[in-house]
This record gives C-alpha cells, structure tokens and sequence, in this order.
C-alpha cells in the first residue's frame, strides 16, 4: 500500500465526492425547500449524459455541446416541474415517491427508444485529454482533476449564492420555514421553479462531466440517485454544507474501501476468505457508516434549522 | 369492485388466448427469453435480432414448419423469467424456448421449461453445473461452456511467455469462475487478483493499483457497461500502450460502439469473430449489418445458429415434435452449418468447437470489430462433461 | 421532517354499517380469487394459476408493508430484505436436504423476525425520510450478503431440487393445491392485519402515526409499539418469500434488491394505503399490468410511467380511491333518485 497509491485513491475519492455533490446539492435544496422527494433527480442526471452526447454530434464540440445540454437540461427540468411536480407540491411524500418513480420509469424506457439500448460515449476535448504526472511515478487523468475542480467551483459558487445574495436567504428561510416565506409575500412559486430548474441543471451538468468516463446508458441514473440520498441523508437534509461533507466522505469511503479492504482483511484473515468477504463488506461501506450515522445523529450531521 | 372486475376480465383475456392457442397446432412456436430492458438490454436485442433474421432468411419457416416466435422479456429478474417461461409452457404451448443471455437467469428457468419435455436452447449463458452434475437431456447450448471462454486468454498468456498477470473481475459466480478458468492455463506469477463489485461504474481505484502493480498483462471479465467504463478509463490512465489487455466480454460488437478508439488494440477471447472466413458467416454478418445496422456480437451468431439448430432438427424429424426422443436425438446431431464451421455436441449437449484470440480494430468503413489474430483451442470440449451421466 | 399525512381512505372510526361495508370488497376479492382456478382449469389455462399465485404472494409482502406505511407511518424501503431472507431460509435448508414446510417455515419467518427485530431497534430510532434510508441501508447490507454467499450460488442464486412437502406430503407441487395454499395464506394475513390495527394496539400505533408526542405522554412506550409492528410485518415478509421460493423453485440476491423494496412501496401507493384490501388491490394491478402491457411491447414503462403519474396526480387514495369515489357517486345518485 505505497504513499502514491494511496494519494491517487484519495484524489479518485475526491473525484467521486465531488460527483455525488452536484446531484445530491439540487436533491438536497428541493427536498429542503419545497419538501419533494425528487426520485426523478436520477434521470435527470442521465438525460444530461444524453443530451451532452447528443449536442456532440450534432457540433463536434465538447464546450458547445456542454452549454446546449446545460441549456436543455434547464429547460426539461422545468418542463416537468410545471407538468408534474407543481401539481404535488404540499402533497404527501408518498405521492411525491409514486409520481416521480413513474417518471423514471417512462425516461429510462424513453431513452432507449430514442438513443437504442446499446451504450454510448462522449470523447474527453482533446486538450483536457491525456495525464500529468502529479509527482515523479504519479500520473493521473486530466479529465479526473477537471471534474474535482469544477465540482469545487461549484461548491463555492453555491456557497456565495445561498449565504451571500437576496435569493440565497430566501433560499435559506425557505428551507427552514417555507410558509413563513410565502407570508413575507415572496412570490414562493417562482422561487419553487428557480431553485428546481438550478438543481436540475447541476444533475445534468454531473451527467456531462461524467460522461467522458462513464459509458452513458439506461438507467445509469438509478445507482447515483440512491447514493445521492445515502449523501443528503448523512448531510442532513436541506444542507448544502452537509451534502457537500457527506459527499466527500462518501466518495472517500467507497474508493478507498473498495481499494483497500481486501489489503486491510488480509491482515485478520485467510487470503482467499478476504478476497470473498473483502468485496462484500467494500459494498457495504456506505451502507453501514449511514446507519451509524443516522444511529447516532438521527437527522443527519448537519440538521437544517427547524425540522 | 372496478379493481374486480378488471381483474376477472384479464383472467378472462388469459383464458381466450389459451384457447386460441389449443387451434393453431400447425404453427411451430417458439418462446425466446432474453434482457431487453435495463442496460444490458442490448445484448437480448442482439439475441433475439440473430434469431429472427435466421427465421426470417429461412422464409417464416424452421424446418419447413410456419414458425411463430413469441418475444419476452425477463428483466433480468429470475422470478419474472420464471414467470414468463411458464407462461410460454402452459399458455402458449412453445416447443422450444430460446434463452436467456445470463447465467443467473438460465439457473432459474431449466427447470421449468425442461421439467415437462420442452426443449430448451441457451445461445449465450453455458454454466458448469448444466455441463456436469445437473446436465439435461432437454438443455441445449449454441454457445460454450462459461470457463472455455476464459482459459483463451490464459492458455495465450501462458503460451506467449508472460511471467506476470494482474486479474480483475465482478464480485459474483461468473466472475469468480472466469478468473480460476484463466488461471488453470496460466501458470505465471498472479500479482493480484481483484474482485470489484457488480455494476461498478468508476475503475480509477483499480487502475492504480494496475499501475503500481506494472503486470506484464492484465486479464479482465467485464461485461456491458462495466466494460466500456473500465476501457475508457484503463485508455485514459495512459494505461493501453504499455500493458496488453486480454479480456472475455469486456470488448465485442455491443460495447464497441461506445469505447470505440479507447479500444483498439485489447484482445479478447472467442468462439468466433466477425471477420471468421467462411462463406455463411460472411454472408450472415452482411445481412445483420443490411437488417439491423450494426455489427453483430457473439449473442447474434449464437442466436442464428440456435435457429439453424432447430431448423436442422425438424427437417431430420420431417417437423414432428411429439416424438421428443427422436427430436433431441436430432438435435443432438447438430446436423447444420454453423457460422464458426466446425461444431458438434458433446455428450452434456455443450458445442466442441474451436477457440480464438481476437483483437479489436476499425474497419475501412469507419465501424470497430474484433478481428481473429489465432486458434488456441482446436476442437475443444469443457472438463466439466466427466460428470455428466447422459450418454 | 413532516411525517406522511394521515391518508384521505383511512378509516379512523368505523361504524357498525360501514365496516360491514368495508368488508364487502375484500370478500368479493377473495371470492374471486377462490373461483379463478374454476374457470382457469375449465379452459385448461394452467398459467393463470401461476400468475396469481405470484400475485396473492407479492400481496402478502405488500400487506405488510401497508401494515407499517398505512397504519404506522413507518416508510420501508427494505422490505424485500425480508422477502429474500424467508426465501432464502427455503433455500438454504432445501440445500442441506431439509426441505419440510414444517421446518422451513417457521425457520423463514423466524429468521426474517429476528432480522426485523435487530434492525428495528437502531432504524426506529429515526423519523421520516431518514427512515426510509435506513431501512434502505438495511436492505442493502442483507443483498450484498446474500451475493457473497458462494456456498448458496452467490449472485446466480440457488435451484431448489424440489418444492417443500408438507408434513412428508408434496402437496406444494401441484399447482392447484399450491394456490389454494397460498390464497389460504394471504386470507390469514389479511385476518391478522385486519384485526391487529382493529384491536388496541392499533388504535395506539394509528394513534403514534396521527401525534407520536401525544401518545408518548399518553403514557405509551411508543418505540415498543413501533418495534413489535416491525417485526410482524418482516415475519410476514417472510413468510412471503418462504412462499416465492417455492413458487419459483428458486431464490436469488435478486429478490432483495432495492428496486424491489420499491416496487412494494409503489404496489401499495397504488391499491391505496392504509386500508389492507388496497394492497392487494394494488399487488395485483401492478404485476397484472406489468404482465399485460409487456405482452404488446418491450417498451410497456412509457405506458406505466406515465399512468403512475396522472393516477397520483387525479386520483387520491390510489385504486380503492377510485373505487370509492365511484361508489358514493352511485350512492348518491340513488339516494337522490
């Protein structure tokens, strides 16, 4: 277990945090403030794939390509937000789980109609393609330090927007008390479809980010939509800061469980015993630190105010 | 009460078809069970567009019977396969069952479709325990046996002189038995032997580990998506120019399409390629492009064969298959020209075939293909059959 | 985190007349359900038999989970854990040669309690979405468990070499005496549930679902109540998967995956919560037009998603809602007339 190991595994695990931040942010801010479950989050990150994908073809260019999916990402996100979700705000959770798992089902089948099942890829640009050798023997993807730099930036960005501008307090208060807001006279539905449409927008920008590495296919939104509530739960719903810790601890846990544990259970046991029950327990990982977690904070590390 | 009597009205429904199936005797039926949704849905398209264009080039009829193929999908769930393949057996009355593309799948579907003398043809999944100790008279495979697929690149490394190799596959069944099927031929150093779980999207942590690790060779099981993720990224870690990647499933005509450049130069396994020189296989991946536009994997050839399979029987039994003895013994004889050319059935009714490597490369035409580079195994037939008691 | 709302079909309080009424259409059901095979048998469909088979067994494992979202608003997102831990307690013994329903049974339920009753003390801990997502957790600790076990198959699962006989008879194996069995089954669960949140400890767990605070200083240890709801309702689980192994002669990782707890939760949301009869209801409308709509095409969910959707956002109280508006609109037609 070499020291460059090591630094390479906490960079991928930092590549992955990073990832499930840009999903689980929008998660977390429409859960936080409207109290929706957005099951439909998931898809949206995959359409973004998609789109981007798609945009591709048609420009040739990886930065077009991204501005369009961003763009189109937007603009069916808040599609579905006056299709659907407008129609169940204040309803029960419950309502909220049902429609929205429908929309996924009726995206991941459309998608395939669309697109065919097989999956398809997204070149890296070619000037971010290729790796730079972080130290002597330690080379790593361009693209990878792209991705961490950017969720960085985004994390900052929103870090500003929700603590330092009109629409972030907004944003806040409507996240502690939503009703209170809309008595203050604050035209709440137009805050509803801003912060939607913005939290649709950063799930497709991971679904872009990603899809250079990743192969884009049905259904690829379904695993990083639980993981992505694996992350706010830790957090604490309705926190950005909580989403943003949660989701670094996450990427960290899986990557370096999933590096280390066979190493780690070699140490207590049999080679051949740590190689079959190493690979479980790395699937686990996240499982069992949430229920310890929410065992010992049952509302997550950083509870928003209020609930 | 609406809830009722919708209910009894699709009962109803059920009942209708059942009878309207007791009057079309004359038409031979076939089930064909496959994935079609979900990510790994391409690889039952590919199944069941193989299987249809042979019906279709044979004029709507498999050994001279009007053949009616009934499509389902399993989901890649074994209770719902179960469910279907019953449905395919009672209701539908099939002869045949075609299917399913995963191993998980055929373990929980033999029994039904075979427990009441239907026969079953699996174009793609080949277990060891079907092959061995559970072998059945009524299961017959167009494929391999799993571990065959996966001693090539072993016996290849073996062969080639490599002293060193670094092995990766999924956390399940398969994947374990695709890893000890390398090394039974594989007799250099192991580095290491990773085992990642299932679906698993990001391979960097891996990817390290193979850097640190500087293996002469690296083998990988990766099917589907898997696959695509581990080549872009194993290209992208500037990985593909110094260490060669053999591989079973991980590069073919399904995940081509998506890993493209990333992939060429990775070698693979197989029973067959696209570029095999003979007359039919020309002619039939000519037709696959022609019907279907893209190019066929293994699933496709295996699912042609499959039909030829039948084909081949129902000539030899003039149609007839209410003498179900005479049909497996017909079927047995594996009495058609197979698009890999030699094939024949061993006694546990799994092929003895020849075994390539092959290597991934762009055509002229802009399309990726894997590309045979040479024989390994001549006419070779799995371990597994000394424990099989059929004769 | 606001718990889910009482839901609009609950019935709080039940006058004499209106449970007899209330029960009229969970017997019509089952009266249903007992003279399918009838016809089925007499047009030689031997298929649907197999369908609702699988359907009165998924009814099981949603009667449950309407047991806990519908009366305790405990949210499962794991209960096909339990499903998967009975199916494979079947398993397991059928592959150690013991394969009597008299063991196996008892051994799944069991199992499948003792699951629920250690998870339950750490998940019940936890309100509302957080809830959900232990549960979940859960639920995902027990299927990565389930796909390590190399000895059971791992992830290919495990063939049973035969369904489990009964007291030494194989009775399980004929496909009609099987389905009489588990309509059997499913009437006593549908018993047991009807009579639980009718007694006083349903009263008190309706009663922590409407206000836990004021049942708490009502003097009720509520968690206790909470525990004991969860641990029968994973002992019924259980008893669900002890029957789909059967049912399949097959377990698999499979039958606990995540994607299944969901679809549990979508099974019941469909039928209508809190009312029992709606998750059959709701059991049966899924798998049946799940089956149906994927015999005209591969791509059934863009008919089924979108039906999801306008039945949530039209219809409140899912099917039995439905059913019910349609009734009281007769009712009050001829009231009129």
């Amino acid at each position: 277990m070499s020291t460059t190991l090591l630094i390479v595994q906490i960079l991928n695990g930092l590549q992955l945090g990073v990832l499930l931040f840009l999903i689980a942010a929008g998660l977390t801010l429409v859960f936080g403030v409207m109290d929706f479950i957005n099951l439909a989050h998931g898809v949206q990150y995959m359409l973004g794939a998609y789109l981007a994908v798609a945009f591709y073809g048609l420009t040739g260019s990886f930065f077009a390509a991204l501005v369009l999916a961003l763009a189109a990402a937007l603009v069916f996100g808040l599609l579905l937000e006056v299709l659907v979700f407008r129609h169940l705000y204040g309803r029960d959770h419950l309502d909220h789980v049902i429609a929205t798992f429908g929309i996924i089902l009726f995206l991941n089948s459309a998608v395939k109609l669309v697109w065919g099942a097989a999956p398809l890829s997204l070149p890296v640009p070619e000037a971010l393609s290729g790796s730079v050798a972080l130290a002597p023997g330690l080379l790593y993807p361009v693209w990878r330090l792209v991705i961490i730099g950017s969720g960085l930036a985004v994390a900052l960005l929103l870090y500003v927007l929700v603590s330092r501008t009109r629409i972030g307090m907004l944003v806040r208060a409507g996240a502690t008390n939503a009703e209170m807001v809309g008595a203050l006279g604050v035209d709440i539905r137009r805050l509803f479809s801003l912060v939607f449409g913005f939290g649709a927008m950063l799930a497709g920008f991971a679904g872009i980010m990603i899809a250079p590495i990743l192969s884009v296919e049905p259904g690829m939104g379904d695993t990083i939509l639980i993981l992505a509530f694996v992350v706010i739960v830790i957090g604490g719903i309705g926190s950005i800061r909580g989403a943003f810790v949660a989701a670094l601890l996450i990427g960290l846990v899986d990557t370096l469980g999933r590096s280390f544990s066979v190493d780690i259970l070699r140490l207590f046991m049999a080679s051949s015993t740590a190689r079959t029950v190493g690979p479980a327990l790395a699937s686990m990982l996240i499982y069992l630190l949430m229920a310890v977690v929410l065992y010992v904070r049952p509302t997550g590390l950083f509870p928003a105010k209020g609930r | 009460m609406t809830k009722t009597v919708s209910m009894l009205a699709t009962a109803a429904a059920a009942l209708a078809l059942a009878a309207s199936g007791a009057q079309a005797q004359e038409k031979l039926k076939v089930g064909l069970i496959a994935t079609l949704s979900g990510p790994p849905a391409v690889l039952g398209q590919q199944i069941r567009n193989g299987f249809q264009l042979a019906v279709k080039q044979k004029g709507g009829k498999l050994g001279g019977r009007e053949v009616e193929v009934l499509v389902q999908d399993d989901e890649l769930k074994p209770d719902i396969a179960v469910g279907k393949v019953k449905a395919m057996v009672e209701r539908d009355k099939v002869d045949f069952v075609v299917g399913p593309v995963f191993s998980n799948i055929l373990q929980a579907i033999v029994k039904p479709v075979t427990e009441g003398g239907t026969i079953l043809i699996s174009p793609n999944a080949g277990t060891s325990n079907y092959a061995g100790r559970d072998c059945n008279p009524n299961l017959f495979i167009t494929s391999y046996q799993n571990d065959q697929m996966h001693e090539i690149s072993g016996k290849y490394a073996q062969d080639s002189g490599m002293k060193t190799a670094f092995i990766m596959a999924p956390n399940y069944q398969a994947g374990k038995d695709s890893l000890a099927g390398f090394k039974r031929y594989f007799k250099g150093e192991i580095l290491d032997e990773v085992y990642v779980p299932l679906n698993q999207l990001d391979y960097s942590a891996e990817l390290s580990k193979i850097a640190a690790a500087k293996p002469q060779v690296v083998f990988v099981f990766l099917p589907g998506g898997m696959g695509v993720n581990f080549v872009k990224q194993y290209r992208q870690a500037g990985l593909a120019d110094t260490i060669p990647v053999y591989s079973t499933f991980t590069v073919d005509e399904s995940t081509l399409p998506a890993q493209q450049d990333a992939a060429l130069g990775f070698f693979a396994g197989s029973n067959w390629a696209p570029n095999l020189d003979n007359p039919q296989n020309k002619a039939f991946v000519a037709a696959y492009e022609q019907e279907f536009g893209a190019v066929p994997a293994t699933y496709a050839f295996q699912a042609y064969d499959a039909a030829l399979l039948i084909d081949s029987a129902l000539t030899a039994t003039k149609g007839d298959t209410k003498d179900r003895d005479a049909l497996r013994a017909a079927l047995k004889k594996a009495d058609f020209v197979s698009l890999r050319g030699s094939f024949k059935y061993n006694t546990n009714n799994y092929p003895i075939q020849d075994f390539y490597l092959t290597k991934v490369a762009k055509r002229p035409d802009g399309k990726y293909q894997t590309e045979i580079v040479r024989k390994v195994f001549d006419d070779y037939a799995d371990p597994y059959v000394k424990d099989c008691k059929m004769k | 985190m606001k718990a889910p709302s009482a839901s609009p079909s609950a019935p709080v309080t039940s006058p004499p007349r209106s449970r007899l009424r209330s029960l009229a259409l969970p017997a019509l059901l089952f009266v249903a359900l007992a003279i399918l095979p009838l016809a089925a048998l007499a047009a030689s469909a031997g298929y649907v038999l197999d369908l609702f088979t699988r359907v009165m067994i998924f009814s099981v494992a949603a009667l449950s989970v309407d047991l806990l979202i519908g009366y305790a608003a405990l949210v499962t997102f794991g209960q096909a854990a339990f499903v998967g831990i009975g199916a494979y307690a079947v398993g397991i013994l059928s592959s150690h040669g013991i394969t009597d329903a008299l063991v196996a049974l008892p051994v799944a339920m069991t199992a499948a309690g003792l699951f629920a009753l250690l998870t339950g003390i750490v998940c019940l801990r936890t309100k509302g979405v957080y809830f959900i997502m232990i549960t979940l957790a859960f639920g995902q600790m027990a299927f990565f468990t389930a796909s390590s076990l190399a000895p059971y198959g791992g992830d290919d699962g495990l063939t049973l070499a035969d369904r489990n006989t009964l007291a030494g008879l194989a009775l399980f194996g004929r496909p009609l005496v099987f389905y009489y069995v588990v309509l059997a089954v499913l009437i006593a669960s549908y018993a047991l549930c009807r009579s639980l949140v009718a007694s006083r400890f349903g009263r008190v767990l309706r009663g922590t679902k409407e206000n836990a605070l004021r049942m708490t200083t009502l003097g009720f240890r509520v968690y206790r109540f909470q525990l004991v709801a969860y641990v029968i309702a994973g002992m019924l689980s259980g008893l669900a998967g002890f029957l789909l192994a059967n049912a399949t002669e097959f377990v698999s990782p499979a039958y606990m995956s995540w994607q299944r707890s969901g679809e549990l939760i979508i099974m019941v949301l469909l039928g209508g919560i809190g009312t029992l009869h709606g998750a059959i209801v709701g059991a049966a409308a899924f798998l049946l037009l799940e089956e149906w709509l994927a015999g005209f095409t591969e791509h059934w969910k863009m008919i089924f998603g979108p039906l999801l959707v306008l039945v949530v956002v039209f219809v409140r109280g899912g099917l039995i809602g439905i059913a019910a508006a349609l009734g009281r609109a007769v009712a009050r037609r001829f009231g009129r007339g």
